[in-house]
Order: C-alpha cells, then structure tokens, then sequence
C-alpha cells in the first residue's frame, strides 16, 4: 500500500505548531457578550429563592437567566444521552456544589463577574449522598426523586425511588457450581477513586442566535452531532435551525462528548438580540463542571482451580456516577460486561451499579470503565498466582481469551491476539529477572498486566463521509469525526489517499460543522478509524467507482480493467493507457461536446455490521460489540522504601490494532496513554470532601510532566479485523488501561506489599511498607 | 476600580508597538485581546500549565502571570513571531516531523520554552531539556516525542557547530 501504513505527517501540523489553529477561545465576533456563571453554594440543597434583580441592574448586564426560567416551561427539558436526567442549570434544587444556579451575559467578563456576586440564592440544606456505597441503600436521600418518569434508552435498568440510575446484570454459567468446584476461593475489594481529564484547552463555547430563529454554537466538542440533537430536545430548536461548529479541541479524552455549558449560553443567547455570547471555563470550572471520571468500588470473589484456571467469578460494582448519569449509565454497563477482564471465565455473575451521588458529573474518560475494573482485576491475577505459586505469566496465557474462544458475554471470539502481545512483552522484558537498583533504599520490580476494549456504543450508530474531486485531480473530504489530538484527520485522508491513488497533499479534509459536514454519531469510544474510517473508504470507492464508469466510456476499456493510479485512471494490462482523474472531475465531455454524469461527488455510509443487543436478564448476547482490541503491557519500576515514592522507569507495550495505519502517529497515541495511566497510577485524585472538590487547580491536582515519563517500547500485532478499514480496529482508550495495575503488580513484585487503592500515592505506600513490617 | 491607561512602547515579534492599557490586565490577556496574538492559551490563568508561554526578553515567561505594563521596554516575542509566512522555525519543523503534537493546545508555549532553552543552550541534554519543559504541561503526547523533536535540533545544533570548528582548524 501507498499511504496506508506509512508514517505521514500529521495534516494539522502546521497550524498547530504555528500556533494559528484557532480553537474556540481565540474566535473572536463583533458585539460578543461574557458569560459568568453562578455555582451553587450547597452539595444538595432546595433552592428557596433567587433575586436577580441587583444584577439585572447592573450596567452593562443584558440578561440573566436561573433555573426558575426553565421550571415549568417546556424550554428546558431533561436531556441525555442514555438517560435523560439532566438539566442545565440547577431546577428547583441543587444535587452538586458547584452546579449552575444562574448566569449572566454581559458587556465584559468582568461585569458578569460582578453581576453574578449580586445575585442572592436561598437555600434550605438537605441531606447529601457522599457515598455510593452509602447512597444504593433504600434509606439514602433521594437525589432524583422523579427518576420513574425519566427517558432512557432501553438498555438500561434504574431502579425508580432509589438513587440507583443503573443496575446491570451478568449472569453466566452456575457461579456456585463454579465456586464448589474450585480449589481456592479468593476474595478482593479495590478502590478507585475520580479523576479529571484534565485537557489543556477547558471548556469554551459561543452561542448566536438569528432573527430568523436560526442559532449557531461554536464548542470545543468531540461529537458536534450528539450536541446538536441534546441542545434540540433541551431548546425546542429544530434541527436544521440549529448549527453546532466545533473549529479545533485543545483534547478530550471524554470530557469534551457530551454536552456542558453549551446549554448555559443557549439561553442566555435567546435573550440578546442576536449577540454572540460567549463562556470559557476556567481550569477551576473544568475540574468541577465539565466531566470527572466515576470512582469504583470493587467487590471480587474468584475461584480458581489448582492449576490457575479461574472456573467463576462474582463482582460487585459499584461507581459514583455523581449528579447526572446521562452518559455514565453505559460506563456501568460497559464494566460490567467487560467485568472478567480478558480472560475466559465459563461461570460469571456481575451486578454493576451506577449510583447518583451529590459529587460532581461523573462521565465519559479514556477507557469507559476498563482502567477502573481492570485496576483489580489484574491485581487479583497475581495474588491468585501467588496463592498457588503460579507462574504470573503463565496464569495469563492458561486464562487468556483465544481463537475460539466464549468472552464474558457469551459471544465466540474468531480471532485474539492476545497471547501473541504477552509474548512479545515477555520477550522484550524478562520477568524472571530483578534488577537491582544502585541505590540503597530503591527497589526495583516488574509487573504485567493483560487489558482489552470495545467500543461502547449502541448497537447501531451511524457515520457517514463525503469526498468532493476537484477539477485539478485533488479533494475535499468531509467528515464530523473530530481529531482532538488523536491523529484522525491524517489517518482519514491516509485511508482516501489510498483508495482515491493520489497523494495526501492533494486531499484537504473538513470537519465538524452540522450544517456542512455529514453525519457522525460520536467521536468516542476508539471508534473513528474503524467507523468514520469505513465510511470514508466507502465514499472514496463510491467516487472511484464513478471515475470508472466514466472512464469506461472514455478510454474503451472495461471497468474491470481499470484501476485508480497515481492521479490516473489506468488500464491494469496496459499501464501506459490512462487519463488524469481530473479530466473526469465535473463529469465527461464526449466527443460532440456534450456531457454526462457531472461532478464526482463520493457518498459512504457506515453502521458496524451485526451487533445486536444483549439479552437484557443475563447481559449475554452472540454479537454484543463490534470487537475487542487485546493487549498487554509490563513495566518496570523502582521504589523508594524510604519515601514510597515509585519511579515508573520503563514501560513495554504491545497491542492487537489489526492494521497499523500510521506508525509514527499510534506509537504517540499509545506513548501518551501509557503517561496518562501513570498519572492515575501514582498521583492522581480528584479530593470530594463532603460534597466539596478540594483540589480544582493544577496546583493541588498534579499531572504527569516530563519527568514523569518513562522508556517506552510500543509493539503492535497486526490480525486483521475483518470489517475495519484495511483490517484496523482501535487504539485511543486500551492503551491507557494498563498502567495502574501492571504498575501496582510490580509494587508487588518489588517489596511485597499490595496497594489495592488507587492512586499510590508515596503516603499509601509507605503506610503499606510499615503495615508490612508491623505484622 | 483604576481606569487609567499606561503607555507602553515594547517590541513585539520583532515590530516596534506602542500601547495604552488598563495596568491589572495581563500580558496574556493583551496579547490575546488586543494583538489577536491567539497562539499563547491560557489553560490555569495560575502559572501552573505553561501554555501561555512567551520569550520576554529571550527568558520563557508565563504571560498569565506577567502584567501587561511590565513589558514596557521589553522585547516579546509568541508563537506567531517565530514563523514567516509559511517559513518555520527548526524547532517547528521539528515538532511536525517528529510527531510532538497531537491536540495543539500545549504546542506553542511548548515550543517557546525549547526556544529559549535553545537559545541559551545550543545542545542541550535530555535531562536539560526535560528540566526546560517541566512548566509546560501536556496531556497528549506523554512527552517523548515532544522530547525528541528537541532534541534532534539540539542535535543538529551539535553537528553545526562540530562541522565549524573542524572548519575554523582547517584555515587555521
């Protein structure tokens, strides 16, 4: 192949590196009013009264809006994804401190800021749910008591008059018969507390609405069409007068695919007479108001046979969803079924519950749920190993899923190449080996862990891809796939420079405008080069087959003997007979000076094929996701028992992707998930003290810096996948996932102390090295 | 609230300025509101994250964190100053070739702290170069190859001033 598979620089590299990319807080309109925002004072508390009115007569101030403008008013109706129990501003009652209780557009952001001081809130204080745990019991504080009458999608289960917004279910095979069966039962809990994502680029949006009705968002979004259909159902706006633009994301890892404060500025837009208005969060806000990633609690009873072969399991799960669940609802799901990590386990039993909580919205983060359950789960792997006085590696490879293999949901695997990726780290790092470190009070150790992921998306989401030929032989292709940093406006246009023969220069491609760009349900979920990227291809071989037809015609040749060929169509057994595509662009002049066909427009669709819903009693199902991406990584690191500090120093990554199509770029991809694990390995930790973040700055939340970074080695194994785009599957969020627990195995390996909390934190680990010693 | 002006005659990107400003807005916010120089984000408005660094008289400085009126007489130079047209800076080139941007948002300040680095230091170590960028916070990229574009210029750096030297003996 030309350009599949070859390392091409990225298509958004200049403007990046020049700094002229302009992402929604550089965009600057005429006439742009300030948006500040009121954040409640309380965690959960009825709202008695809001007095708006020293603010609404503050110069400068042009309108104001709290949730009493929504209340009863068919404007302002619940929205989500999954479930739809979310609002824009606090509605009656505040269930997150924090949560926007009213706002104001104004002249200058500075004059919003003292508009908002202005606006006085009662409150009468109600009992807060700062637990999960604590919030599932029957007696808790309802934080949504008209949970009953909320839309969901039918794939999930709320339990109506509980703080219970999910409760799924897994059940496979006869966990008892499997735990009688065993030789040794074993019995884990893990925690894993919320992290923020912490993009460099917060939240920013711009609203405007037109005389006509017409009302156009400019946001830092990673799904422009999922924001445009919340924002419809939310404002009542058509779809067609409603326009979402999303010019550049300064990184999303999650946070940026639902919808924020684009629903803060909408209708504050509706009352400024065709002011652009305008809200950008500050890092603050971004650690309280945008996403966080839901805290686990993890409850796991495995029993093993003598030789390491896990015959049942039994999980518990519970997840801090925080105020809203819209999007967090298919977290819960999404861990649940993936709850016996890669292995193949015959008799299963999982409850996975999500819990409403008064914290702030827990939601979508790199991994969907498998950084969290996997943190136990592999750590629950070598402990089962050490028990026996198994092999951990070996442990591994007796349980791994394989060819022919059942997944935890029932579905036959085809093809796995997970083994194939252990081997490969196992033969890059030697584990029987331990380093000794030339430090006295450093320790050195190793440890592994086996990861994998689907897509979590409904059954049959959709994209689409249009590739316009210009009469010079280059293109337009247009997508609503977003490249936040993933690389997926190079990877695109590879894939059409592939299909369409002419050079990536040639193919310039457009994203992200609703009114302009075709259809893409969401950039999430390690989906874009395998759905966006099929349709893509699709419209390339659409507009190819076109070129063909009229070729046909023009040359006197079969189509079946021509063939697409650096800017030309060629015959495949005369290769010196062919014309340039752009003769053909606007359609084909004949002889006689008439024309056919016009201009060669190509048009893909894609839905992944076959996947059906689950059944909803067991979670089990024959063709539940559209494919797992399988890998393994081992690392090496070194402890301070003085401290309890752990230094990562190297990392070994390997992973079945199916068909690389830019080395340089998912080696970046994989290098910057392997740092973000250790990030959320070793430090990160988003501090909720009675309903109160704690630590919302990056003074107090620390992110890995470059110092932090460890040797990398990145592998890839290439097993087709069948239905992707020249065989690729996925990257983005698995590569993360591994981290945590191979970094907590190695503490393991290193001193012989087991952290089952995440992060580890020097303190934890100290605790843990005395907690050792004393007994 | 102070609604007093204060001129300030500075360079900017090589250009003479000369600019009247209100003296608690920020150099960041100036730049950015009244240059349209966008290239220098603001991602903590505290000092903390680094993507609003700039050259302040060749020194990577937060521009977050330095008040507009204190670059009178001061040569400033962004982002948008280190490229002409479409004539890059090595640095530039350097992170598009090696692959050490994916979102975007942390490059330019990035970039600014290699230059100054560079510019004090012409083949600096890893080590040095990790120190330099250790303001500069970055979410995508887990930082090697942010790394190694640097040091590839640093590199070339090395082999330039080896090749004068060898040179500058030989017509000796």
């Amino acid at each position: 192949m030309k350009y599949v598979g070859k390392s091409l620089k990225r298509v958004d590299g200049i403007k990046k590196a020049t700094g002229t990319l302009k992402y929604v807080d550089d965009m600057k309109f005429s006439r742009t009013l300030h948006v500040a925002v009121k954040g409640s004072a309380h965690a959960h508390a009825k709202i008695i009264s809001i007095d708006v009115e020293k603010a609404k007569n503050l110069k400068g101030v042009k309108a104001v809006i709290t949730g009493r403008d929504f209340s009863g008013n068919s404007c302002c109706k619940r929205v989500g994804l999954y479930l739809e129990d979310k609002t824009f501003l606090a509605v009656e009652k505040t269930i997150y401190k924090g949560e926007a209780v009213a706002a104001v557009a104004a002249e200058t952001k500075k004059i919003a800021e003292e508009a908002v001081k202005l606006i006085e809130v009662k409150y009468e204080e109600l009992p807060k749910v700062t637990s999960a745990r604590k919030g599932m019991k029957k007696n808790a504080p309802l934080i949504h008591p008209n949970l009953a009458n909320y839309k969901y999608a039918p794939i999930f289960f709320p339990k109506p008059n509980t703080n219970i917004s999910n409760h799924f279910k897994l059940r496979k095979g006869d966990v008892e018969k499997g735990f009688e069966e065993s030789d040794l039962i074993i019995e884990n809990e893990f925690y894993v507390p919320p992290i923020q994502h912490a993009p460099i680029e917060n939240h920013s949006a711009i609203a405007k609405m037109d005389s006509d009705g017409s009302l156009t968002v400019w946001a830092s979004c990673q799904s422009p069409y999922a924001v445009r259909r919340a924002l419809s159902v939310a404002f009542d706006i058509p779809l067609n007068k409603l326009r979402v633009i999303s010019p550049a994301i300064g990184g999303g890892f999650g946070s940026k695919a639902g919808t924020t404060l684009e629903g803060i500025i909408i209708p504050l837009a509706m009352r400024t007479n065709g002011r652009p208005v305008k809200l950008t969060y500050t890092r603050e806000d971004e650690f309280v108001n945008s996403f966080i990633r839901q805290a686990l609690f993890a409850k796991m009873k495995t029993g093993v046979r003598k030789d390491g072969k896990i015959l049942a399991m039994k999980n518990e799960f519970i997840w801090d969803g925080g105020a809203f669940t819209e999007y967090g609802v298919n977290i819960v799901k999404a861990g649940g079924y993936a709850s016996t990590g890669p292995y193949e386990v015959e008799n299963v039993w999982t409850d996975s519950i999500c819990v409403y909580t008064n914290h702030p919205v827990a939601g979508p983060y790199r991994g969907f749920g498998m950084s969290e359950i996997q943190f136990g789960i592999e750590q629950n792997l070598d402990m089962i190993a050490d028990e026996l006085g198994i092999d951990k590696i070996e442990i591994r490879r007796l349980n791994a899923l394989k060819a022919g293999s059942h997944t935890s949901m029932g579905e036959k695997l085809d093809m796995c190449g997970l083994v194939e990726c252990l081997d490969i780290v196992v033969g890059e790092m030697d584990f029987s080996k331990r380093e000794k470190s030339s430090k006295p009070n450093k320790v050195r150790g190793k440890g592994v862990a086996c990861v994998f992921k689907a897509p979590s998306m409904p059954t049959n989401v959709a994209s689409s891809a249009i590739v316009k030929l210009n009469e010079d032989g280059t293109a337009h292709l247009l997508v609503t796939a977003q490249d936040m940093g993933q690389g997926s406006d190079t990877i695109l246009v590879q894939i059409a420079a592939e299909v369409l023969s002419i050079h990536p220069d040639k193919i310039t491609i457009k994203t992200g405008d609703t009114d302009h760009t075709p259809y893409e349900w969401q950039t999430v979920a390690s989906r874009t080069t395998y759905c966006a990227g099929n349709s893509v291809k699709s419209a390339c071989e659409d507009a190819k087959e076109q070129l063909l037809e009229l070729a046909q015609i023009k040359m006197g040749i079969y189509k079946r003997d021509l063939e697409l060929e650096d800017g030309h169509i060629a015959s495949k057994i005369y290769p010196d007979r062919k014309m340039p595509i752009s003769d053909l662009a606007l359609g084909l002049t004949l002889e006689d000076g008439s024309g056919i066909h016009g201009p060669i427009i190509g048009r893909g669709v894609f839905i992944p094929p076959n996947i059906r819903n689950a059944d909803k009693k067991t979670g089990l199902g024959d063709k539940p996701v559209v494919f797992w991406t399988f890998g393994s990584q081992g690392v090496e690191i070194e402890v301070d028992i003085e401290t309890g500090q752990i230094k990562v120093l190297e990392v070994v990554s390997c992973f079945d992707v199916g068909k690389v199509i830019n080395p340089q770029l998912i080696e970046g991809q994989v290098e910057g998930g392997i740092v973000q694990g250790i990030g959320s390995a070793l430090f990160e930790e988003l501090i909720i003290k009675d309903g109160e973040v704690k630590n919302d700055s990056f003074v107090d939340y620390k992110i890995p810096t470059a110092d932090d970074m460890p040797k990398m080695t990145i592998k890839f194994v290439e097993n087709p996948e069948e239905t992707g785009p020249f065989g690729a599957r996925a990257i983005a969020e698995v590569c993360m996932v591994a981290a945590a627990p191979a970094i907590a195995n190695a503490l393991h390996d290193a001193i012989g102390v087991r952290v089952k909390t995440m992060p580890l934190t020097a303190e934890r680990v100290l605790k843990a090295i005395r907690e050792k010693k004393s007994n | 609230m102070s609604k007093v002006k204060h001129r300030i005659n500075f360079t900017l990107n090589y250009e003479e300025a000369e600019h009247y400003i209100e003296p608690n807005v920020t150099l960041l916010t100036m730049l950015r509101e009244d240059f349209d120089l966008t290239g220098a984000k603001e991602g903590c408005g505290a000092g903390e994250c680094g993507a609003c660094t700039i050259l302040f008289n060749n020194k990577a400085v937060n521009a977050c964190l330095v008040l507009a009126v204190e670059a009178d007489r001061a040569e400033i130079i962004t982002i948008e100053g280190l490229s002409n047209g479409q004539e890059l800076d090595e640095l530039q080139e350097s992170f598009i070739d090696n692959a050490a941007l994916q979102c975007g948002y942390c490059t330019p300040g990035m970039i600014i702290s290699a230059k100054a680095l560079l510019n004090r230091n012409s083949s600096p170590t890893e080590n040095e170069i990790k120190e330099a960028i250790s303001g500069n916070l970055c979410r995508c990229t887990g930082y090697k190859k942010i790394v190694e574009a640097i040091s590839s210029v640093a590199k070339k750096h090395r082999g330039n001033s080896v090749e004068g030297a060898e040179k500058g003996g030989e017509e000796e």
